[in-house]
């Protein structure tokens, strides 16, 4: 089985964002950017299914800036054979990032893609089910647990009253979820060599995709901040307060 | 202008979440429902839905296709029953969540996720970076399509109207992916999204037996119980008592963080509560920063001591 997973180089989880003076978009320079940690479940995921014996190539991609080709080599590093990066100025919507993908889809003739469930930078939690859409594949999302069977896979996902299980045909799209894997460290030695391994790189501008944005950024504003309250002393206190105060019991 | 709202179906009710997807179209012109579920299913769903007010007309698609929520069938729905649409909502939900963004695909429109203020027909706001930035977005789509953040809405009453009930033919449908088998949480506590007061558990519980000292104070207030990543991650409790970003969106009257450092990802689940109190032996937690009520101390005493002081 060969295995596609796209992934998105993102602002670090740990770096609370500011907005931009100007309000149109956030503040990026000198900012620490990493790999989507949701991506990097799903690469996890991929590699897992490879040392079952499950899985016999993975190819990551990534759609973005040139520094995004750093992001691929971490993805390599962790144990993906090859790379594709398709290169684009701006990070384009969920829709185009679909219909790349599905381009490469074609080209690459995988029998599964494993995205995570959404980057933790728009939120979108989007292009796994439009590429599945676009493909006319099935989809399991927010995925806790895949298991390969006879001809397909059982996938458990995370839902709003517990979790449920999926039977899926291949091929198919699988979104991670937190709780699929925890992903490992990439060694030194496989830092180098990720070094060597294959990184082709395609101008997004030359698959003849629409990247024009859809939805137009009109503000951006960080939402007014919660005012830190009181310290109380006692039980008894908080329950007066609760009670008299705040009203709320 | 006319929106279409796909409800969630649970058991024959139709559930806060959706009537707060509805609520959210409420600006957008004559509004139609969508009801799924299996044929044995739909009737109890339906008539609930025409019960609320307000409503042009409830539209059902029953088969086998439609009973568990699959993402497949219901998007193909959407696609087919668009054309009579300006925009077509959900709630965001594990439903709304999987199966809008696939239809909007298919219709070739970039979909706007997690809904928080319709400000007019194309100009919508929503959260990013985990609900610390706001985004105002203009919509160039000939069709909208919208998942609802719905702890920004206010639910709409779910009785009062009378609503006329008509079936619709669904696509042909090829089967792409089968439901197997469901483990959900059982409880008699209301559901995190709706509920009043919600108490919730992190860290500091330090395990599942640990974590059960929350119940009798749930038990006394009516609350639902609630967890932070790193609680659901050890194992203290199943993965939907998650609050956060990646969990559920809650904004309740009274939110009780029990032991929870309040992590940024955590933050943006609860921080939109009407009152935040805060219990934690670290008084630096950032937790702390949020809270409208503080106590420092040992959870495992002031717990049992506050259960017993609502007595």
């Amino acid at each position: 089985m060969k295995i596609l997973v796209p992934i998105k180089r993102v602002v670090d989880y740990n770096v609370k964002v500011r907005v931009r003076r100007d309000g149109g978009g956030v503040e990026t320079a000198g900012v620490k950017m990493s790999m989507n940690p949701f991506d990097e479940i799903a690469v996890e995921e991929a590699l897992r299914l490879r040392e079952k014996g499950i899985a016999t190539e993975i190819v990551v991609a990534s759609i973005g800036v040139p520094q995004a080709a750093d992001t691929l080599r971490t993805a390599l590093a962790m144990g993906a054979d090859r790379a594709i990066l398709v290169q684009s100025e701006e990070s384009p919507e969920p829709l185009a990032v679909a219909k790349i993908l599905k381009i490469l889809v074609e080209r690459e003739k995988p029998d599964l893609v494993i995205l995570g469930k959404q980057a933790i930078d728009d939120d979108m939690n989007a292009t796994g089910q439009m590429l599945a859409g676009l493909l006319d594949w099935p989809q399991a999302t927010f995925a806790s647990r895949v298991e390969k069977t006879g001809d397909g896979l059982a996938v458990t996902r995370e839902v709003d009253g517990g979790s449920e299980t999926l039977s899926l045909t291949l091929p198919a799209i699988v979104t991670a979820d937190l709780r699929l894997n925890e992903p490992r460290y990439a060694s030194l030695p496989n830092i180098m060599k990720a070094k060597k391994k294959p990184l082709e790189t395609i101008a997004a501008t030359d698959l003849g995709i629409g990247l024009t944005r859809r939805l137009t950024i009109l503000s951006m504003a960080e939402p007014p901040t919660r005012k830190a309250g009181v310290r109380l002393a006692s039980v008894a206190e908080l329950v007066e307060k609760l009670r008299n105060e705040a009203k709320v019991i | 202008m006319t929106a279409l709202v796909l409800l969630d179906a649970e058991d024959g009710t139709i559930p806060q979440t959706a009537r707060s997807a509805i609520a959210a179209a409420a600006s957008l012109g004559d509004i139609d429902l969508l009801v799924t579920g299996s044929s044995g299913a739909i009737d109890a769903a339906a008539a609930s839905a025409a019960k609320i007010p307000g409503i042009r007309r409830v539209r059902t698609a029953s088969g086998e296709a439609f009973a568990h929520g699959l993402a497949e069938p219901l998007a193909a729905l959407l696609v087919a029953l668009a054309p009579d649409y300006d925009h077509i909502l959900a709630a965001a939900t594990a439903i709304g969540k999987s199966t809008l963004p696939r239809a909007a695909a298919l219709l070739d429109v970039q979909l706007i996720p997690d809904v928080m203020e319709v400000k007019d027909a194309e100009t919508f706001v929503r959260p990013i970076f985990a609900g610390n930035v706001l985004v105002t977005l203009r919509s160039s789509d000939a069709k909208k399509l919208l998942t609802i953040r719905t702890s920004s809405f206010d639910p709409v009453p779910a009785e009062g109207g009378n609503t006329p009930i008509e079936a619709v033919t669904p696509p042909d449908y090829q089967e792409k992916s089968r439901f197997l088998s469901a483990e959900h949480s059982s409880t008699e506590r209301p559901q995190l999204e709706s509920a009043r007061v919600i108490v919730s558990g992190g860290r500091g519980l330090q395990s599942a037996e640990g974590f059960r000292i929350l119940e009798p104070l749930a038990d006394r207030l009516g609350a639902a119980i609630g967890a932070s990543r790193v609680a659901v991650d050890s194992g203290f409790v199943p993965n939907d008592y998650q609050v956060g970003q990646t969990g559920k969106i809650v904004a309740p009257d009274l939110y009780i963080a029990c032991g929870i450092s309040g992590a940024i990802q955590h933050l943006a689940g609860m921080k939109d509560s009407k009152v935040i109190v805060a219990i934690n032996k670290d008084e630096d937690a950032p937790i702390f920063q949020v809270a409208d009520y503080g106590l420092v101390g040992d959870l495992f005493q002031i717990v049992p001591a506050l259960t017993a002081a609502l007595g």
